[in-house]
């Protein structure tokens, strides 16, 4: 096995072109298990935890881009004011220990239905940039998982960053599971109210084969709030809008939870995400 | 391959290193400092919780050669020299040890919360030894070790 070390992004792509079989290394808190127990035995490791433009976050044509392999306790802590969906979905990942290593690249790039950070971009519009010794291309968030544990990038492809629109309007995450801390999502759902737009963002986790939006109930919220009128919501609203959310959802029966379970704990996910985010939009 | 990386304030190296082993293996095997637990090797139980550049992390899914050219400190550099820190004093008068095997890491633990935060409340106890499993004491014990070591840290 080899270990490469590159220092810079131009010689981490470089090593990516050379050695396609290489297995980037970020954090280490998803490649590092498939090694201790031997799941994997790759060629290469291609660390990148030194390669100083994969770190911090900065701001991008009015855009908060965040460098792929930047941990999530720096995104809690620096960025939670402007990106409070991602920071909340961040605060759920594993344990302190976890957080300090782990990253939103490699979250995408192990591509889990479960990440919990993915329903979290897919609710703000979140957008992969993608880097190989060819070029730079950005693909919106939902074009990048393409199948359990499959996402969109070609084998001499590092992901370099997401892009996400500083929120502009109040954003929830929530997840189900056993306790609070350390616990792969049975299911998981992101919103974010973009008043601006009068857009309505979603993202489901762990409930299809990839994290997707809910589309309908997007669309149908966003015509029916009140927005102009911070009034609460009707039951009938709230209630509708859950069920466009299970609906969106395709999930299967696992040792985590059966599907009918999955769907019912979505619709309620929906519907108290929704709810605190529009009393949060009411008091300002 | 050979890994530089300084531990407890001494340059070391780690000879024979396979590129895909942990730093926790390293630690153990190789550099002589069996303080870090090896109890589930994929991140759940925290024993194996060391500070790497000032984080804790749990070395165990830290590849040892990412550990190249960093700063490690592991429980066993937490005393200064044959004075324990107060966190480990604690530990010890409160009873906080059983069999032991989740102390290394919950020492490093509960040393960096209380660097971080003063006079630290029960859930940010809790929140902060999230990731650290015994099987052992309840834990009631270990957070009255915790509360007496941030309580001794305000009065100094
Ligand atoms: C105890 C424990 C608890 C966990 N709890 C959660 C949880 O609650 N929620 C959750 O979502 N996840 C959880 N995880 C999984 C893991 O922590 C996350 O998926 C994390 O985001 C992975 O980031 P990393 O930087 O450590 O990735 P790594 O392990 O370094 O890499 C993960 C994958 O992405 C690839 N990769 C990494 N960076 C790049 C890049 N820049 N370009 C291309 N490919 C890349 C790697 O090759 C690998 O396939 C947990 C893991 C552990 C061990
Ligand atoms: S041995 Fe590392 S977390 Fe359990
Ligand atoms: S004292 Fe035995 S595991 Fe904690």
């Amino acid at each position: 096995m080899e270990f490469l070390r590159p220092v810079s992004l131009a010689e981490a792509l470089e090593a990516r072109a050379a050695h396609p079989d290489a297995v980037p290394i970020a954090g280490g808190t998803d490649v590092m298990v498939e090694l201790n127990f031997d799941h994997r035995r790759p060629a290469a490791l291609l660390d990148l935890a030194r390669v100083p433009e994969l770190f911090g976050h900065s701001t991008v044509d009015g855009r908060i881009r965040i460098a792929a392999a930047t941990p999530y306790a720096r995104i809690i802590d620096e960025l939670g004011d402007r990106l409070p969906g991602l920071a909340m979905a961040s605060r759920t990942v594993g344990s302190p220990q976890i957080r300090n290593r782990g990253s939103v690249g490699g979250n995408l790039g192990a591509a889990s239905p479960a990440g919990d950070t993915h329903p979290a971009l897919l609710a703000a519009g979140a957008e992969v940039e993608i880097a190989s010794t060819r070029g730079i291309r950005r693909l919106p968030v939902e074009e990048f998982y393409l199948g359990v544990k499959r996402n969109a990038l070609e084998p001499d492809e590092l992901i370099i960053a997401v892009h996400l629109e500083p929120a502009s309007g109040p954003q929830q995450f929530s997840k189900v599971g056993t306790r609070n801390a350390m616990v792969i999502a049975v299911c998981a759902f992101a919103l974010a109210l973009h008043p601006k737009h009068r857009r309505v963002g979603t993202g489901i986790g762990s409930a299809a084969p990839t994290p997707r939006h809910a589309p309908a109930a997007e669309e149908f919220v966003a015509g029916e709030l009140p927005w102009d009128r911070p009034v609460p919501l009707a039951d009938s609203l709230l209630r509708r809008f859950g069920e466009l959310v299970a609906e969106a959802a395709a999930p299967i029966d696992d040792v985590r939870g059966s599907a009918g379970y999955r769907r019912h704990a979505l619709s309620v996910l929906a519907r108290r995400t929704l709810t605190w985010a529009w009393t949060e939009y009411s008091c300002v | 391959m050979r890994v530089n990386v300084t531990v407890n304030g001494e340059p070391r190296q780690a000879d024979d290193v396979w590129e895909g082993e942990s730093l926790l293996y390293a630690l153990r095997e190789r550099l002589g400092l069996p303080g870090s637990k090896n109890a589930c090797e994929q991140g759940e139980c925290g024993s194996c919780t060391v500070y790497l550049d000032g984080q804790p992390a749990c070395s165990c899914l830290v590849a040892a050669g990412q550990a190249e050219g960093r700063e490690v400190r592991t429980v066993e550099g937490l005393a200064d020299g044959e004075r324990l820190d107060p966190v480990q004093e604690a530990f010890v008068e409160c009873g906080a040890v059983q069999c032991g095997f989740c102390t290394p890491g919950l020492l490093v633990t509960a040393h960096d919360l209380i660097a971080r935060t003063a006079d630290p409340s029960d859930a940010e106890i809790r929140e902060a030894l999230a990731g650290n499993l015994c099987r052992c004491t309840g834990y009631e014990t270990i957070l009255d070790a915790v509360r007496l070591a941030a309580a001794r840290k305000e009065r100094v």
